[in-house]
């Protein structure tokens, strides 16, 4: 363990030194995970405050994508050590899994909204919210 | 560097799961249930690449990343049409009656 974090250490201090070629591109990474969990966040709290189905469907979806796509775009940023064949091989891969979801995530979200709307899964309107608003001062 | 980060960010995605798995529990529709469990889906498609990141064998687990997308993708798509509730041609046309005779 010890031992292990002072080579961890070591390589550290060589990149830093090496310097760059890619800590610019390590960087850029970090913010953009950074910004994938500042998406989710408001993914996460817009499922649970809204108050009707096709509100969180809206914050789920949107958040979900772009969130997940920054992520896996910047650990394909962090994750390139060297300029190698491998890694532009990994970073291909990874941005396949970005292109899939790009594509899935939304249809999903379309095909489950679209069915809820068919069955008969009616959003809220305006007097739902008064009479909701109604109860919680009779309730308080 | 890269291996604080990947904790950070994989305890961080594992905190913010916890109002999505309350949503699943109390939510009052089955769509808000399976929306959640999408949600859920796709998120760890990026906790398999970050604890790919972890093992140092990130080619291998990308692999399984792109599997369980493609599986929640298909989920997703199969349940939609599950509780899509087609309407028989007798209810169609009652329907129509009703709507009928509320005109006239």
């Amino acid at each position: 363990m010890n031992m292990d974090s002072y080579s961890f250490f070591a390589l550290a201090v060589a990149t830093e030194e090496s310097g760059g070629g890619f800590l610019p591109l390590k960087i850029i990474g970090v913010v953009s995970g950074i910004l994938g969990l500042v998406f989710f966040l408001g993914s996460a709290v817009g499922m649970v405050r809204f108050p009707d189905f096709y509100t969180r469907m809206h914050a789920a979806g949107k958040g979900d994508t772009l969130s997940t796509m920054l992520m896996l775009c910047g650990f394909g940023m962090v994750t390139m050590e060297d300029f190698s064949i491998g890694s532009w091989l990994l970073l291909i891969k990874i941005l396949a899994v970005i292109l899939f979801i790009y594509l899935t995530t939304p249809t999903s979200s379309h095909a489950l909204m679209r069915a809820a709307f068919e069955d008969d899964e009616m959003p809220m309107t305006e007097e739902d919210l008064k009479k909701s608003k109604k109860r919680g001062k009779k309730k308080s | 560097m890269t291996e604080w980060f990947a904790t950070i960010m994989g305890a961080s995605l594992f905190v913010l799961m916890i109002p999505i798995i309350y949503r699943i529990c109390v939510g009052p529709t089955g769509f808000d249930r399976i929306l959640g469990v999408n949600v859920i889906g796709t998120k760890t498609a990026v906790l398999l690449v970050i604890i790919g990141t972890l093992y140092g064998r990130v080619e291998m687990f990308v692999d399984f990343a792109l599997t369980y997308a493609l599986l929640n993708f298909v989920a997703a798509i199969i349940v939609s049409r599950y509780l899509n509730r087609t309407i028989s041609l007798k209810e169609m046309e009652a329907r129509e009656k009703a709507k009928e005779e509320g005109k006239v």
